[in-house]
């Protein structure tokens, strides 16, 4: 009588046991509501982003890079706001990945320009000098197949219209990857912005602690090396950034404006600092602008002498 | 006796040089990644990108030399228990051919892109159906064999080897479903936070039913064949086995803490993920103790070296698993380096220890010789035990180091360090752990090299007794 002797007795109650855990924590769940309702406002995927999505599961992206954010305060002053399980309810397959050996991308999109993206994939080092991400430029030398793109678009039931797919014709794996980058996470940004419009705070009434302040100015150089130089410069007149020594500056050139422009971002591509570096060195950085704004460029250039 | 049973032993030794040789591929490129994450220059070309090669790594040796060995020794270990023949030796022949082009066929498509990026979980359709197709075969055989039995109760392994098929089967099916869009792409029938769960019950559950069960098999029978002593508690072994296959299929959220996976079932999972430790350490305190009054054994008979040493990583891991997947301690190294650390010490130190030494016993049964050479078998476990220590600690470290870093605030209340801060100092870590690596392959080198002569020693002897 004993199931030690009896090997299909013995296989049916292996199958019991393990099936117990598996249809309460995998299987039951498949049918809540929770887990399956997209939030308001968040979209499928345009064929140009979906081809780009194929491509990151392709190349194994997920292999380095997370995309979720955890709803803890150091994560989400890190990355941007936490994950919702009604995000992804487009993704097929999900892309939360284990490991990062690169940062997270859940709120990639719009954190930078599309020109830093065509230069990183190109050349990561060339933007972040110590990264270990491998090159993709050879990206560029594949276009997007519009017909496969429809057929995929079709079996995932997403909307799309003719033109869109013709528009895909000349574009390459980079346009797609590209794109693909800017969608993450923006519709849940546009959401949020939505919602907090209201309680913004206007910018003027804040003032400069440290207005032409020598050590402060020094200190907000170094800042403005390390966190701004790669698009705007080390000499501050631009690149992929706007030109910040320019006689009128398109978001305005008070000391508010700039502390607008560096902690809240700006649309066309300026990242937001407000979390990565604080009130005190944002002020810092603002007096080292003002600074050179001022013509202080030239003198910062002959202290410096050789050092650049 | 024995003469009497027309034992089919030439898959097993087919299965155990394919599982070597699959070893040598994917141990290789598991120093090729550990260093092209210091010089990304190693990038060669799209097809040997890192984050298409990692993949090559992990299915190289979860499948290629994992389920290699564990095809094998099963044959082997299901015969002899059985005292019985496989039904079907010529379905097992095919089944070891069909298994080689199976994971050649996987690492070229791999190599060229074609994934589903679900991890242990990247093959296309078309091979998953291939796969499915080699578990049936082996099934069959297996299951087939344990029906002719001549001996009436089954031993524990034989326990582990049907909860395996059968478990394995269930987990591979079930997250693979998809809807297929060309004949090497297909999108998951599960979305977003589904998809994760499904993938993540059968991601711990491939460790479980890969990683675990099947080298318990191989343990359980193993350590008694060498020792020439019982295992130590039968009722041990009952209780262990049940609560680990009944407890396993509960924690594949522990790899979702902290996602937008429902609370409620991360929070089981961290609850039975801490059950775990008793039936695993039912098998660990069950092994010490089949020791009992025989650890001279140590020092005079290599194979113990092995068994013991793997079975104390196992203990390790089951500790150091469990405390993952509370919360506390996954805040700081969940995503960081610690993981590979947890990894490995379980991949090198438990399963490949562990398998060595089946693989060692069983060429030696079938040639019925003994090993090549005992001192090349002992500076194997030295490599491989001196490798996988160098690759955890230095990872655990780092990992460790990393998680800290991205939490460290400043006086002001802002973060304390860029993500590349913390990166750059991986570097170094990275660079040792990957002279650990080529330490472990030094290992694994002279292991291949040692089964080799003892097959030619054994042939020799055989051509002369003839
Ligand atoms: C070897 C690991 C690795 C792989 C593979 C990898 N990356 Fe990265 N990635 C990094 C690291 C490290 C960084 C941070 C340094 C940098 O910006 O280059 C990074 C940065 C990024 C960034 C900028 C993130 C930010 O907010 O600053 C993007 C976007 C990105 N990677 C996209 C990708 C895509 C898309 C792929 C696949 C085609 C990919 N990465 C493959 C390691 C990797
Ligand atoms: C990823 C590239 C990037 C980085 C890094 C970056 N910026 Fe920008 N920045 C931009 C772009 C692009 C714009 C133009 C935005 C627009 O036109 O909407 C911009 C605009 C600005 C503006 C407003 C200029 C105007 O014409 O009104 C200021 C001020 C500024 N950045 C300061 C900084 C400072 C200070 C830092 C470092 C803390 C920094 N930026 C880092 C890309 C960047
Ligand atoms: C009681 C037993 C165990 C428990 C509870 C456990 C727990 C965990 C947890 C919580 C993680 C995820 C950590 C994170 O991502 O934050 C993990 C990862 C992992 N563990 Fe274990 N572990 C156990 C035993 C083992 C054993 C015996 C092996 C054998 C090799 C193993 C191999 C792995 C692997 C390969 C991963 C990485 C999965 C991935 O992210 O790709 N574990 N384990
Ligand atoms: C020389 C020996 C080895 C080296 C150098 C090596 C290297 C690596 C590296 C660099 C990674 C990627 C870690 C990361 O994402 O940061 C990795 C992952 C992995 N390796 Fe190995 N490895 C070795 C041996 C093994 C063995 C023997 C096995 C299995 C039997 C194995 C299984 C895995 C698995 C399952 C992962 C995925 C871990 C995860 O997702 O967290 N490795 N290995």
């Amino acid at each position: 009588m004993n199931v030690y002797s009896r090997p299909i007795v013995f296989l049916v109650l292996a199958i019991v046991v393990i099936s117990v855990g598996t249809l309460v924590t995998t299987f039951i769940p498949l049918f809540a509501k929770t887990t399956s309702t997209p939030i308001d406002g968040i979209k499928p995927y345009t064929a140009l982003e979906l081809a780009g999505r194929d491509i990151y599961v392709r190349e194994g992206c997920n292999n380095c890079h997370t995309q979720t954010v955890r709803p803890l305060k150091f994560e989400t002053d890190r990355y941007g706001d936490y994950s919702r399980g009604g995000e992804f309810v487009y993704d097929r397959p999900f892309l939360w990945g284990s490991k990062r050996t690169g940062p997270d991308l859940a709120r990639e999109g719009g954190r930078y320009p599309d020109a830093w993206h065509y230069q990183h994939f190109k050349d990561p080092r060339a933007l972040v000098p110590d990264s270990n991400m491998p090159a993709y430029g050879w990206l560029e030398d594949t276009q997007v197949d519009p017909a496969v793109a429809e057929k995929k678009m079709a079996a995932l039931g997403f909307p799309y219209t003719a033109d869109e797919i013709t528009a895909l014709n000349g574009k390459t794996e980079m346009d797609a990857m590209v794109a693909y980058m800017q969608k993450l996470g923006r519709d849940f940004k546009e959401i949020m912005a939505a919602k907090n419009a209201q309680a913004a705070m206007p910018a003027s009434a804040l003032s400069n602690p440290y207005a032409g302040n020598k050590s402060a100015i020094e200190e907000g150089d170094d800042i403005f090396e390390v966190n701004c130089a790669s698009c705007h410069g080390k000499d501050l007149k631009g690149g992929i950034g706007a030109d910040l020594t320019a006689a009128s500056l398109k978001f305005g050139g008070t000391d508010a404006d700039l502390y607008a422009s560096i902690t809240g971002g700006r649309p066309g591509g300026m990242p937001p600092f407000k979390d990565a570096l604080g009130d005190d060195k944002v002020w810092r950085v603002v007096s080292f602008i003002q600074y050179v704004r001022g013509g202080g460029e030239e003198a910062k250039e002959a202290g410096h002498g050789g050092h650049h | 006796m024995e003469k009497e049973v027309n034992y089919e032993y030439g898959v097993v030794q087919g299965f155990a040089l394919s599982a070597l040789f699959w070893g040598v591929i994917g141990v290789l490129i598991g120093i090729l990644i550990s260093f092209q994450l210091v010089y990304p220059e190693l990038n060669f070309a799209p097809w040997l990108t890192y984050g298409r090669l990692r993949v090559v790594h992990t299915n190289g040796l979860a499948f290629g030399f994992g389920l290699g060995a564990i095809f094998g020794m099963f044959y082997y270990i299901t015969q002899r228990l059985a005292k019985a023949p496989l039904p079907f030796p010529k379905l097992a022949r095919v089944h070891l051919w069909l298994f080689n082009a199976a994971i050649a066929a996987a690492a070229v498509t791999l190599l060229l892109g074609y994934s589903q990026a679900k991890e242990y979980a990247e093959l296309e359709w078309p091979l998953d159906i291939g796969v499915v197709v080699i578990w049936v075969m082996f099934a069959v055989n297996i299951i087939g064999t344990i029906l002719n039995r001549k001996e009436k109760q089954m031993y524990v392994s034989l326990w582990y080897i049907l909860a395996t098929i059968v478990t394995v089967a269930v987990l591979y099916i079930l997250n693979n479903l998809a809807i297929p869009v060309g004949l090497l792409k297909s999108y998951s029938v599960y979305a977003g936070v589904d998809d994760a769960n499904v993938q993540w019950w059968y991601g711990h559950n491939a460790v479980g039913f890969v990683f675990t069960t099947p080298i318990l098999a191989m343990f359980y029978y193993v350590l008694p064949k060498a020792t020439g002593a019982p295992i130590f508690s039968h009722r041990l072994s009952i209780i262990g086995f049940w609560a680990l296959i009944f407890g396993y299929l509960w924690t594949g959220a522990h790899h979702l803490v902290y996602t937008p996976v429902p609370d409620w079932i991360q929070t089981t999972a961290i609850v039975f993920s801490i059950f775990l430790i008793a039936p695993s350490w039912a098998s660990v305190v069950n092994g010490y103790y089949t020791m009992n009054g025989r650890w001279d054994q140590m020092r005079s008979n290599y194979l113990i070296k092995f068994l013991i040493l793997g079975i104390t990583f196992y203990g390790l891991q089951t500790i150091q698993g469990p405390s993952q997947a509370i919360r506390a301690v996954s805040q700081v190294m969940h995503y960081t380096d610690y993981l590979p650390g947890h990894v490995h010490m379980g991949t090198m130190g438990w399963v490949a220890l562990t398998a060595s030494a089946a693989i060692y016993y069983v060429i030696e049964r079938v040639y019925k010789t003994e090993v090549y050479s005992v001192p090349l078998a002992n500076a194997h476990f030295w490599l491989a035990l001196i490798g996988q220590l160098i690759f955890s600690v230095t990872m655990w470290f780092t990992g460790l180091q990393q998680g800290l870093m991205m939490m460290q605030r400043n006086a002001d209340g802002t973060l304390a360090h860029t993500f590349m801060e913390a990166l750059k100092l991986n570097y170094p870590f990275w660079i040792m752990r990957g002279v650990g690596g080529v330490i472990f392959f030094l290992g694994f080198a002279i292991f291949v090299y040692n089964i080799l002569m003892t097959i030619q020693k054994g042939k020799r002897l055989g051509a002369a007794a003839a």
